[in-house]
């Protein structure tokens, strides 16, 4: 009874099998559907939601939103020279925060990959990753507290004659870089890792030295792990408001403006519309990444 | 010599050497490109190579046979700089270059796993080295489409590596060493990754590549044909020791050691009582299968031979030659090897469990470990 019971579920079980190997696009269809909708809907709906959202009025008279068509937020992020200003400031420290990270990270990166025993390796991924199961909010309020004027790093640079910069722009920079290394070292890590030790063999056989390697060979196999790591810092440091409102003592960068104007005034037309920044941003920025041929060698 | 029969596949061989690949003729013919003395390596625990004495010929094709794990591999990266000694000397052409970064030595490598730069078209391979020496533009150019076209890859200079099949792909590697000049040329199992047909291709290939430039060819390999057939001379390793040294013709019917006799060729090996009972005298001595004429139990020895009565446990068939493992009466075995000329594979699969009678000349057989050769002992027994 059971038994033919089993073996009839096998068979339909073999069928289906059978019948999946036959259309391997089915097959993908199933196995990439449920995740592929819900980010479809999740990701690609908030997004849209967003964009059209940019494109309402918030009618301070009356304290509404009002649902009527209008470019009148993009004239104003334009225009306005705050707008433009907080624009160039944000992008620019995000640059700042991508080179300082990959110029620390490379290094780091190389001496986990290439240099390090196992046991050293294994123990530097841990440290690595590790600041990153803290709190993100514990992490920067202690950089406040070492920043704030008269704090530690006041009293450590002292002796020296030098004074930290206390809550500025350079502090925001900083903090950034702390936060963000991780996501720079870890992807140029891998990339390192994966390059054959034959091709550095191979390039000092045929004449090069180190230096010449490292700018023929490991660098372009690492270009590809260095933008992917870029992108990472690049857009967390753009997105970002609690860092600067904490410790940039005062300036501000586009998450603030996009937090203020929701949360304090209540524009959200206004703030979709400078949140499409951060967007447009990255879109050239990717677009360029590819012009590189980064992601052809990927 | 052995270039005759090869040449005359014209249809498939790589053209002439190209004038900027040919080294110049040395005027000192038998000057010594490669010297090892006394080279010691250890990792850690295990001894990779255990002191290593070795002279290798400008111009010769060099091979170091040898199992998985003797140490040849070691013993070509030491020569070509990617270690160092853990004691020794290295010399290339008299230059002491223990201590000298593989970049400054006048040595190329082509590399098991081929070592192509996956960002780099074939051309820009093939041209690494001189671009980094700053060898100009136009004659960079000139020199990689004659690299190019000598490893039959002409036109193939755009392509990136991974649009490449193996064959090719080794075949670039091989252009991008050459294209250099260097004086050694160092192959690390460099067909170990190709199949059977290709192999035997690339084979005749290589050896007429290495005659056309001249340049001194040290070949890693574990296939004992291979080693034979392409070398001049071959170092059989064993341990991280060499056990020896010679032209294949000496390797394979001189061994000095039951090692080499057992991995160049099979081994058969007669020691103890049954060396007693057939050769008639002490040591360990050897007999090459083919070597060995199997016939009835009842027919007539030859002047100057020696015999065994034997059982065929085993036939294995190999289209052109047959291998029979013969059960000695005196015990232990041999294995024998005859050509298929006239019997069929019915009637040699037959053959299993039959009684024969295996013959051999006296001089055939070779004394290992430094005992008496049967020839010595006869003349000791009839001054
Ligand atoms: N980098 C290394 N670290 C530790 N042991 C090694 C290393 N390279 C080789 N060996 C050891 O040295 C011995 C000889 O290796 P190798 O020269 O590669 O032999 P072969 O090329 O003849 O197969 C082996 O036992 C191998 O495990
Ligand atoms: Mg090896």
């Amino acid at each position: 009874m059971t038994g033919t019971a089993t073996a009839a579920h096998r068979a339909f079980g073999r069928r289906l099998a059978t019948a999946l190997y036959r259309r391997p696009r089915l097959q993908l269809g199933l196995l990439l559907g449920p995740p592929l909708g819900a980010l479809v809907i999740a990701y690609l709906g908030a997004l849209v939601l967003l964009l059209i959202n940019a494109f309402w009025r918030y009618d301070a008279f009356i304290g509404r939103v009002v649902t009527q068509p209008t470019l009148d937020n993009f004239v104003q992020i334009v225009t306005a020279s705050v707008f433009r200003d907080v624009a160039v400031r944000t992008v620019l420290t995000a640059g700042a925060v991508t080179i300082a990270d990959a110029v620390i990270a490379f290094p780091i990166a190389y001496y986990m990959a290439r240099v390090a025993s196992h046991r050293t390796r294994n123990i530097l991924v841990v440290a690595v990753v590790l600041p990153l199961w803290s709190g993100y909010l514990v992490k920067v309020y202690a950089w406040r507290v070492m920043l704030l004027n008269g704090g530690f790093l006041d009293s450590v640079l002292a002796p020296i004659g030098l004074r930290g910069p206390g809550l500025s722009d350079v502090s925001a920079w900083l903090v950034f870089s702390y936060l963000w290394l991780p996501y720079m070292i870890l992807p140029i890590y891998a990339g390192l890792e994966r390059i054959p030790g034959s091709l550095l063999e191979a390039s000092a056989d045929l004449g090069a030295r180190a230096s010449t390697t490292f700018r023929r060979v490991i660098l372009p196999l690492t270009l590809p792990a260095v933008i992917a790591g870029s992108i990472f810092t690049f857009s967390l440091t753009l997105g970002d408001y609690v860092t600067p409102s904490l410790v940039a003592g005062g300036t501000q960068f586009i998450g603030n403006i996009v937090f203020e104007n929701i949360g304090v005034v209540g524009n959200t037309p206004l703030a979709a519309a400078y949140a499409c920044v951060p967007i447009v941003v990255m879109l050239i920025y990717l677009l360029l990444a590819r012009r590189t041929g980064a992601f052809e060698s990927l | 010599m052995a270039v005759e029969p090869v040449t005359s596949l014209s249809g498939r061989m790589p053209d002439q050497a190209p004038e900027s690949l040919r080294r110049p003729v040395s005027a000192q013919a038998a000057e010594t490109a490669v010297r090892l003395e006394a080279v010691r390596k250890v990792f850690g625990e295990t001894e990779a190579v255990a002191g290593i004495d070795l002279e290798i010929a400008d111009g010769e094709f060099f091979s170091m046979l040898g199992p998985s794990g003797s140490g040849k591999t070691t013993t070509l990266r030491m020569i070509a700089g990617f270690e160092r000694p853990t004691s020794g000397r290295i010399l290339l052409h008299g230059r002491d270059v223990t201590g000298v970064p593989p970049f400054d030595r006048d040595v190329n490598t082509v590399f098991q796993d081929y070592a192509l730069f996956p960002h780099m078209n074939v051309s820009e391979n093939v041209g690494y080295g001189l671009m980094v020496r700053r060898v100009d533009r136009a004659e960079r150019d000139r020199r990689v489409t004659e690299a190019l076209r000598m490893v039959r890859l002409a036109g193939f200079g755009r392509r990136k590596p991974s649009q490449l099949s193996g064959g090719q792909r080794q075949r670039v590697a091989l252009a991008r060493a050459l294209v250099n000049r260097p004086r050694v040329l160092l192959l690390d199992e460099p067909l170990g990754a190709l199949d059977l047909k290709l192999r035997e291709e690339m084979q005749i290939e290589l050896k007429v590549i290495q005659q056309q430039v001249g340049i001194t060819f040290i070949y890693v390999t574990h296939d004992q044909e291979e080693a034979l057939t392409m070398s001049d001379r071959l170092a059989v390793f064993s341990e991280g020791r060499i056990e020896q040294v010679g032209s294949p013709a000496d390797v394979y019917e001189r061994p000095t050691t039951p090692f080499v006799a057992g991995f160049v060729g099979t081994s058969n090996l007669l020691r103890g009582d049954v060396a007693r009972a057939v050769i008639g005298s002490e040591g360990t001595f050897t007999v090459r299968p083919e070597k060995i004429r199997m016939t009835d139990p009842d027919t007539a020895a030859g002047d100057d031979e020696l015999f065994a009565m034997g059982e065929i446990r085993d036939v294995i068939y190999l289209g052109s030659d047959t291998r029979y493992v013969v059960a000695l009466d005196a015990g232990g075995e041999l294995v024998v090897t005859q050509q298929n000329l006239e019997t069929s594979s019915m009637e040699v699969l037959e053959a299993r469990g039959r009684a024969v009678r295996l013959a051999w000349k006296r001089r055939h057989v070779l004394a290992l470990e430094g005992g008496p050769s049967a020839g010595e002992e006869e003349a000791r027994r009839n001054p």
